[in-house]
This record gives structure tokens, sequence and C-alpha cells, in this order.
């Protein structure tokens, strides 16, 4: 099966892919507040090891496409911004855990092929 | 010189690879937040009024037996809710007590609960009771420190807040002891298991 047939349904499956989730960090926030109901900013920022600059751009983008929801409000007087997961996001995450385990499954039949092949 | 390079993985090793990279990261990063959520702020509510309860009832018991042993059914009493609720809490978040966070919290927690249970006896048989409230304060302070490092950050400055209540009680009389484990076990528990409810969603 290695040939024509394996790569054009792995260019289908990867041209399928969510590209808004398929980024690492995006991936990170909408699994992050996928395992908990809200998530401050600084929470996220310490999960994921990464930069206020990054994280706050990737978040805006997930924001826009309506996978998250931004939550602002103040603490004494400092600002203090939770993001939660919508449930176009939560959709989002769960096709995209799909298609990786579709791929894996193509990659895994693929390999037992080769298997037999060589044996 | 020679370098050795390992095998040159195929392009269905890549893809397979690929996504089983992803879906470990996804893995990862929801246990990670889970530990954040997983810590049972309601349980930590019950615990605290059972601990208020109990010193209320200890105070009145005449001889220091007495004492001891409603404080051993409190703590009887605590390890079953806290278990109860964190078991409860864990499977609402999906995530699995005996691996990961859970795992972690639970293992970095016990040894100070079984150090604090040994020095109780020893302290116990060597007629020493004075010392007992401070030995539990600190012992559940260090105790919740070190399980909080994988939790939530609110729950390493509760065992502050234990360690330091272990440090006053030094310098306070015996007969205080009662006032002090109540206001540490059953108010402490109480307001940070109130906040935890209200910030990590139960």
């Amino acid at each position: 099966m290695e040939g024509k047939f394996f790569f054009s349904s792995m260019r289908v499956l990867r041209k399928n892919l969510d590209p808004l989730i398929h980024a690492r960090v995006r991936l990170g926030i909408v699994s992050a507040l996928a395992a908990g109901e809200t998530l401050s900013f600084r929470d996220l920022k310490v999960l994921l090891s990464t930069s206020d600059g990054n994280l706050s751009r990737h978040a805006q983008k997930l924001e826009k496409a309506g996978y998250i929801e931004c939550i602002k409000s103040f603490q004494g007087r400092m600002p203090h911004t939770e993001y939660r997961l919508t449930s176009k996001g939560t959709e989002a995450l769960l096709s995209y855990v799909e298609q990786m385990e579709h791929m894996l499954q193509v990659a895994r039949s693929v390999t037992i092929d080769e298997d037999d092949f060589s044996n | 010189m020679r370098i050795e390079y390992g095998p040159i993985p195929s392009r269905t090793e890549n893809s397979q690879n690929q996504a089983s990279e992803h879906l470990r990261f996804i893995r990862d990063v929801m246990e990670r937040s889970a530990s954040f959520t997983a810590v049972p702020g309601w349980g930590m509510v019950a615990v605290g009024i059972t601990a208020a309860l109990a010193s209320w009832i200890a105070s009145m018991q005449a001889t220091s037996d007495g004492i001891l042993i409603v404080w051993f059914i409190e703590a009887v009493v605590a390890v079953t809710i806290a278990v109860w609720t964190l078991r409860r809490k864990a499977r609402k978040c999906g995530v699995s007590l005996t691996s990961g966070p859970g795992r972690k919290y639970i293992l970095t927690l016990a040894p100070s609960m079984v150090a604090g249970l040994l020095f109780t006896v020893a302290l116990w048989q060597a007629g020493n009771q004075d010392l007992l409230a401070t030995l539990w304060l600190l012992f559940y302070g260090a105790g919740t420190i070190t399980g909080g490092t994988s939790s939530v950050r609110i729950i390493p400055i509760l065992g502050i807040c234990f360690m330091v209540m272990g440090i006053i009680s030094l310098f306070l009389p015996p007969a205080w002891m009662h006032l002090l484990l109540a206001l540490s076990f059953g108010g402490l528990h109480i307001g940070f298991g109130l906040y935890i409810a209200r910030r990590y969603g139960g």
C-alpha cells in the first residue's frame, strides 16, 4: 500500500486539519481549557511555558474564530483575564483528535502491510 | 571520527510519529490543566466543618486520651471525605488519580502524613501531648506545600498558612490548642475551600 494511495489519503487528511488548532500553542490553549472550566491568562502562561505576547496573539486568533471566550474583570485594581472554551471550540478539538486518530490508523495499517511484504 | 546515525524513518513512520506526538501533547496539557482544577473545594469546606466540630467536641473532653480519640476519628472522617470528593471531581474532569498529577499530589503529601502519625504515637507514649497541635499543623502544612507544587497555586499558600499557625502555636499556652486547631483545620479549610469552589468549579 506504500505508494500513491497512502500519500494521497494522507494529503487529504492533512488538508482537512483545522489550521487554527494545528498550531502548537493554540492546540495547547484549547486542550488546557477542555480539561478545566476556566483558566486565567497567568495559569495558561505557566501551563504552556510561553511568553505574554505569544499567548495573547494566539488567544486572540482563537477568540476571533469563536473557539474560546475571554472574560475580563478586575481583582482589586488589577485587571484579570480568564478564558473559557466555547461549544464551537470543543467541537473543533474533538474533530481534530478524531482526525489525528484516523491518521494514526491509516499509518499503522500501512506499516502492517509493509511488515507483511518484508516477511 | 565516524558518526552513527539511526535508521531513517520511512514516510509512514513519520506520519505515525507526528499524529501520536500531537495526541500525546493534547493528553499531557489536559492532564496538567486538570491538576489546576481537580482539588475539591466543597470537599475542603466539608473537612473544615467536621474539623471545627471535632475541636469543639475535643475541648469538652476531660482526659487527653479522649481528645486524641476525637481527633483520630476526625482524621478518618476527613480522609474519607477528601478521597471521595477528590475522586468525584477527578472523574468530572476526566483524569485519573492513579496517574499523572493526581498520583504526584498523593505521593508528595503522603510522606508528611505518615511521619506526622508516627510522631504523634511517639509523643503520646512519651507523655508529651502539649506539642501535638504544633506537630500536626507543621506536618500538615509541609505536606500541603509539597503536594501543592503539582496543583493550583492556592494550595501551597494554604500549606504556608498552616505552618505559620504551627509556629504561632509554639508561643501560646497549651490551653489555646483547641481554638488554634479550630481556626486552622476548620477556618483555613472552609475559607480556602470556598475560594477554590468558586474559582475552580466545585
